[in-house]
């Protein structure tokens, strides 16, 4: 499979921490400059809207914010080796979130093959645009993490100029 | 003696939609909704461009981007009264109606069907069975057994594997599921198939609203979209036409596959049109604009008061006082300071969480009243208020429904049956059905008004000094959508959005009248508090949308919901 790569950034932007995957990928938009084989999308709290992106996909990188019982402003990164867990009792379109997503793919067949989650551990997940300062540092981090990882792989990126 | 169970969605941070019920005998007798988390967007609005705020609403919500998108830009055109060139207004109602489509299909089949059709069951159906089944129902080419073969196959590879993966939580062996194995495996083709359809619609969003996952093309005073038939970059004949493709396939699943599984659910779970009716005042708006100032619609919406369809008062225009006068917000019980029954433009924002009161406050979200009285909004309000006014195309697809259910279940099955639970989920079938005739027609009249060398689509915003007041309403997939804005020399004063499961989702308004989940769930027969699929099917039936604002991804397992029972 050639290689193709998706670099998703999710979250709700309106709820401070929440929206550090989303920040990342702008950040990542707006540093460097990227191959046709890497494509970058502000999946915002999308589910099922992103399945369409996934297709032909040899590698994809979630950016999120995560659960998790490490410090807020930590970096995780995790291949995700099965796809997490499904859609347990569901209430609502809404509730189908990322996990859903990688099942759906899984079900028809267009799941990439390689999925590594680069999760932030938020601190603030009140209403408002601005992310902690802890936070903004996470991201930053992701940004380079992501950067290493594309190297890794063998893609180069380009510094943006501006 | 009466047992009290509550349903609380854990969701990845702190649960958003709780539901408490009381039950007695096997029958809820109270029934108490709660929206569990704070929202507080539009106090983020306050102060910016009135320009930018929809790309700010568009961020509520996880499904509905498309529909505060729009309900804004509309809202701050009405307070300018700007029109918008005839060609935004069509590619506009050609996002509303794939994106209903899409979002009535994922409803029923995604998330609801399954309180309906037990997965477990179908791998004991035969798929000969089952196709004959479907053969006997409809043309739809792929009912066949080979397909409904392979569909069983890839069922039994998920439970082969130990675990059932997204079928793991259902209530399956649930006394309350009753339809035959060969029945549910049937329903269980289409679920896969329905996956492949809402694909292909959400395909039409994406190309009208610029290839992104959030549409990039609204604007205040029209859309984005440069119309030149010839040039690659912008909308051209080609993309046109391959939108049509797209639309021409999903109407074949809606009509074939979808309007005829709810017919099948309906006949074969008729107690359920006796169960779930709640509120029956209905509040709908029209949509699908067909002029520049918003004055004539393809949708009619309007008032249905105490579920007599003979009463309806249509709502006919963005400028009806009808409407703008009539909605009001009360907090009597919701955790925000005060004890007041506010217009949305009076409204303030300010939150005060006490603990779960039965008596007092209880939950984040407002109660919303039309003419001092509660409303249950959505499909069937629409449905009813657009048969109630005549609308050709609602009136067929009601009748052909109704006329599969009275066939199935041997007698005859009129429109009162839509004042229930099952109901909600036939009228949502009807309403994807209309939606789909109308996504047509606006593709229609796009390239008719695209022939006589109109390619205009945006007329730019002229903010005065002082203040403007202005609504924008949407009949979203939920429902009425509505936003609320004050502009004050060029800036956003206030702003409030009325959410379609705000009307639904309510507390107890100021009068202490229960709102429309609370009041449908009275009556409900419930088999085994521990597992109250009955109070799901009831709640499902609604769509309910509280859970649109957290995204936050758990990489272990957990449950999802929890149910407490407590004595």
């Amino acid at each position: 499979m050639a290689l193709n790569i998706l670099v998703l950034g999710v979250g709700n932007v309106l709820l401070a921490d929440e929206g550090a995957g989303v920040r990342a990928v702008e950040q990542l938009q707006h540093r460097y400059v990227f191959p046709p084989q890497v494509e970058l999308i502000d999946g915002g709290t999308m589910g099922l809207d992103l399945l369409g992106y996934l297709d032909d996909k040899s590698h994809l990188f979630i950016l999120d914010a995560i659960l998790s019982t490490e410090p807020p402003g930590s970096v995780v990164i995790k291949k995700l080796l099965d796809p997490p867990a499904y859609f347990r009792q569901k209430i609502s379109p809404h509730q189908i979130g990322i996990s859903e997503l990688l099942a759906v793919a899984a079900m028809q067949d267009c799941l990439p093959p390689s999925i590594t989650l680069f999760g932030i551990v938020p601190l603030d997940l009140s209403t408002g645009i601005e992310m902690s300062s802890e936070v903004n540092s996470a991201v930053a981090g992701v940004v380079s993490a992501v950067v290493k990882e594309l190297g890794l792989l063998g893609v180069e990126v380009a510094s943006a100029i501006r | 003696m009466a047992k009290r169970i509550v349903v609380d969605p854990i969701t990845r941070i702190e649960g958003h939609l709780r539901i408490d019920c009381e039950i007695d005998n096997g029958r809820v007798t109270k029934a108490w909704s709660s929206g569990q988390m704070w929202r507080g967007i539009e106090l983020i609005l306050q102060g910016r461009d009135p320009r930018e705020a929809w790309l700010f609403t568009q961020r509520i919500c996880g499904v509905c981007t498309t529909v505060h998108a729009i309900a804004s830009v509309r809202a701050v055109e009405n307070a300018l009264s700007l029109e918008v060139p005839l060609n935004a207004q069509y590619i506009r109602n050609m996002i509303i109606g794939a994106h209903g489509i899409f979002d009535h299909i994922v409803h029923f089949y995604h998330l609801s069907a399954l309180d309906w059709v037990d997965i477990v069951s179908s791998l004991k159906g035969s798929p000969k069975g089952a196709a004959a089944l479907g053969q006997q129902l409809s043309p739809w080419p792929r009912n066949s057994e080979q397909e409904i073969r392979a569909v069983q196959e890839k069922l039994k590879s998920f439970v082969g594997t130990g675990q059932l993966g997204i079928f793991a939580s259902g209530y399956w062996g649930h006394p309350a599921m009753k339809l035959s194995p060969d029945v549910n495996l049937l329903a269980a083709t289409h679920y896969f198939q329905a996956l492949e359809y809402q694909r292909k619609i959400n395909k039409v969003v994406a190309i009208l609203g610029s290839k992104t996952p959030h549409i990039q093309n609204l604007a205040v005073g029209g859309v984005a979209n440069p119309i030149n038939p010839d040039s690659q970059s912008t909308l051209t004949i080609e993309r046109l036409f391959y939108i049509k493709t797209l639309i021409d396939e999903i109407g074949d699943f809606i009509k074939n596959v979808y309007m005829v599984d709810v017919a099948a659910i309906g006949a074969f779970y008729a107690e359920w049109t006796q169960y779930g009716a709640g509120v029956t005042n209905y509040l709908s708006v029209p949509d699908m604009p067909l002029d520049t100032k918003g004055t004539a619609f393809d949708l009619p919406g309007g008032y249905i008061g105490d579920g007599k369809v003979g009463s309806f008062k249509p709502i006919t225009g963005f400028n009806d006082d009808f409407f703008k006068q009539g909605v009001k917000e009360g907090i009597k019980h919701s955790w925000y300071k005060g004890d007041w029954d506010r217009h949305p433009w009076e409204e303030d924002t300010v939150p005060q969480h006490t603990d779960f009161q039965d008596n007092g406050k209880y939950s984040w979200v407002k109660s919303p009243t039309f003419n001092g009285k509660p409303a249950q909004v959505g499909p069937l309000a629409n449905v009813l208020c657009m048969y109630a006014a005549g609308h050709a195309p609602t009136k067929t697809y009601t009748d052909i429904l109704l006329a599969t259910v009275s066939k199935l279940a041997g007698a005859k099955v009129g429109i009162a049956a839509l004042h229930s639970t099952i109901g909600r989920h036939a009228a949502r079938a009807v309403r994807c059905a209309v939606l789909h005739d109308s996504l047509l027609g606006q593709w229609q009249s796009l390239m008719d008004n695209i022939g006589r060398g109109d390619y205009a689509t945006f007329n730019a915003p002229v903010f005065p000094k002082g203040e403007q007041r202005g609504v924008g309403f949407h009949e979203a997939p939920r429902g009425v959508l509505s936003h609320w804005v004050v502009i004050q020399d060029g800036k956003i004063k206030n702003y409030q959005c009325v959410v379609p499961s705000t009307w639904n989702a309510g507390p107890r308004n100021n009068k202490d009248e229960p709102g429309p989940y609370e009041a449908s769930l009275l009556g409900n027969p419930v088999a085994d508090p521990e597992k109250p699929l009955e109070v799901l099917r009831t709640v499902h039936s609604f769509d309910p949308c509280l859970a649109c604002a957290i995204h936050l991804l758990d990489p272990e397992s957990r449950e999802i919901v929890t149910v407490r029972t407590m004595v």
